[in-house]
């Protein structure tokens, strides 16, 4: 097990390293452009182009080019922005790592509760008029737009029935740390949280009754009814147990996406500025550091997300234990 | 008598019209007695032994006739009750051991969940009474064996613990259908042998569904020879194997090779397929394959008639 871990753990770095070395070549070794013109950006004088040249290492190798720009992400972490006024980059990635995650995590579990809730209770009721009307309203759910969604909320619960007694307590747009102001940081997530949600909640609940429903029909269920089990407990031991491993899958993709930056339209919306409203911003301005640093975090962050993933896996379908 | 069932009717609705799957099935079962349910797929054994367990769940079925299980009728029983019965007093062995078993929890843990859904027992007096039944269906190290998955386990051994499973609660009648079909042909001999023992062992009653006439040979104190969803003869062993009635029984007879003596250069083989439940021949089912047929048998369905050992067949009854 403990080697196992290891090993993972290695692969994990190889991972992130091969994202680093071509996202590096991408920006940094293309042909015909200049990436220290690029990174002093607009109008910037000799001076402070050939200082650019001299730190990043441009009239060197490319190797050396990239240890250089990976020393300054993770040694020094005096990645400078030009573009942006000679803004520190590491710091503004790492004050907008709290945001995002909050963001994710508080809709994670938000739809992996809800979407549960809702694929077992429409497969328990197959064909009824409860299951057509979730899976309706799951299909809603995944056809509404978050940049439309979070609009509407926020027309809402900001403007419209903001003086209402059922929204008076939503905040303004914004962050709030949690360690500043923990009502508030709740306060304000509550509405991003249930937008990422509605999106993912359809899919989850409509992925988990299909998986239900198939596996329903294998043959340990029936083992289990012969058995003379309950059948609220052949749903639950059974069938759900096993029809977790493909819910597991899809989430693990979706959770990594989201933390490295798919979150970016729910950000938008609520004025959030987390990792995906950053790397958006950098791509918008060919802030090169910027784009370098944000990338190494998001893939640092999907792969981290991938290897809980196996792990819970593991735990999950004793099949994929190493005998 | 521990099992009686009557004039059992099993048809499902389907897009092209209803299918009777079984048509008028009548059998009794004494006490520790063998029974052999031999036919072709299709033939409706495995229909009529699940409708015993009540474990037919398709909405577009419907199940008529009568079913007593120790005197008591299961037909229209609420689930509930046949729950109680289900893994307790009639347990079942399935033909393929290896998605017979959920895949993510151990053997241990499975048997256990059984006994404990029918006896009160502590987990751990559950898992003692597992170890021991583990140790008779001949796992070699039975204690390490309960922490297995069925994944690591062989078909053979899988087929034991399945075995081992169904006779945790002592069950008066152990339904069998086709537990040796996806074994080698050496494991089966072992899982014969130990149906055999454990009869003698549990007392329990036993259908044991096959369409192997050699397994049905080694085993069965009586047989029941099923074609299109109805039984065709029925009779002990000996009768069946030394004087079959039915040309159906025969030619399944006809067709196993002789183990001494002279080999046929071709081994023979009972013409055409079994008819679609969909379009039954009008007459005898089997009379299109028949060898001996004659104008009687185009002009209705033979009956089985009352005896011990009967077929349905009109050139028998005019014998």
């Amino acid at each position: 097990m403990f080697y196992a871990i290891l090993r993972r753990f290695g692969q994990m770095l190889f991972v992130m390293f091969g994202i680093s070395v071509i996202v590096f070549l991408i920006f940094f070794a293309t042909p015909g452009a200049d990436p220290a013109a690029r990174i002093a950006g607009r109008n910037a004088s000799p001076e402070v182009l050939a200082a650019v040249r001299h730190s990043f290492g441009f009239d060197q190798p490319l190797y050396v080019q990239y240890t250089r720009m990976m020393e300054k992400i993770f040694v020094t972490g005096d990645l400078t922005s030009f573009v942006n006024r000679g803004w520190k980059v590491v710091p503004a990635v790492l004050d907008s790592i709290p945001v995002t995650l909050s963001l994710v995590f508080g809709a994670a579990v938000l739809w992996v509760v809800v979407s549960i809730i809702i694929g077992i209770v429409a497969a328990a009721t197959r064909d009824s008029w409860l299951d057509k009307l979730l899976m309706a309203l799951g299909l809603l759910g995944i056809s509404m737009p978050v940049y439309w969604l979070g609009e509407v909320m926020n027309l809402i619960t900001q403007s419209r029935y903001h003086d209402s007694w059922a929204f008076s307590w939503v905040p303004p747009l914004g962050y709030k740390n949690f360690s500043d102001d923990p009502k508030g940081w709740f306060l304000t997530l509550v509405i991003p949280w249930i937008t990422l949600a509605i999106l993912y909640i359809g899919i989850y609940g409509r992925v988990l009754r299909a998986a239900i429903i198939e596996s329903m029909q294998e043959d340990y269920i029936r083992t289990a009814r012969a058995k003379g089990l309950s059948e609220t407990r052949i749903l639950f031991r059974h069938a759900l147990r096993t029809s977790l491993i493909a819910f597991v899958t899809l989430f693990g993709l979706d959770f990594g996406a989201l933390v490295g930056g798919s979150a970016l339209l729910t950000e938008v919306v609520f004025g959030l500025h987390g990792i995906g409203k950053l790397t958006y911003d950098a791509l918008q301005n060919l802030d090169l550091p910027m784009i370098m640093a944000t990338v190494m975090y998001a893939s640092m962050f999907v792969v981290i997300a991938n290897a809980v993933v196996d792990f819970v896996y593991i735990l999950l379908d004793p099949r994929l234990r190493a005998s | 008598m521990i099992l009686s069932v009557r004039d059992l009717k099993v048809s499902f609705r389907t897009h092209d019209g209803p299918v009777r799957a079984i048509d008028g099935v009548s059998f009794d079962l004494e006490e520790s007695e063998i029974l052999g349910v031999v036919g072709e797929s299709g033939s409706g054994k495995t229909v009529s032994l699940l409708a015993v367990m009540g474990l037919i769940t398709d909405p577009n079925a419907t199940i008529e006739g009568s079913i007593r299980y120790k005197g008591r009728e299961l037909v229209g029983l609420p689930t509930r009750e046949l729950r109680r019965l289900r893994g307790n007093e009639i347990a079942m062995i399935f033909q393929d051991p290896m998605t017979a078993l959920t895949p993510v929890y151990t053997i241990g843990w499975q048997i256990a969940e059984q006994i404990r859904a029918h006896r009160g027992l502590s987990k751990s007096k559950a898992m003692e009474r597992v170890e021991q039944l583990l140790a008779e269906v001949n796992f070699p190290n039975p204690h390490e064996a309960m922490s297995r998955y069925p994944h690591q386990l062989s078909g053979g051994m899988r087929q034991r613990a399945v075995i081992a499973m169904a006779l945790s609660c002592d069950p008066a009648l152990l339904v069998a259908d086709e537990p040796t079909t996806a074994l080698d042909v050496t494991v089966q001999a072992g899982i014969l042998d130990l149906v055999r023992k454990l009869r003698a062992k549990h007392k329990s009653a036993v259908v044991f569904i096959t369409h192997d006439m050699g397994v049905v040979s080694e085993l069965a104190d009586r047989v029941m020879v099923m074609y299109a969803g109805r039984v065709v003869e029925r009779g002990t062993r000996t009768e069946l194997f030394s004087d079959p009635r039915h040309p159906y029984t025969r030619a399944l007879l006809g067709s196993i090779p002789p183990l001494t003596g002279q080999k046929p250069r071709r081994l023979p083989a009972i013409p055409g397929s079994p008819p679609s439940l969909l379009r039954l021949p009008q007459g005898c089912p089997f009379g299109p394959r028949c060898p001996v047929r004659y104008e009687p048998c185009d002009a209705g369905k033979p009956g089985l008639g009352a005896s011990a050992h009967a077929a349905a067949c009109f050139r028998v009854a005019q014998a």
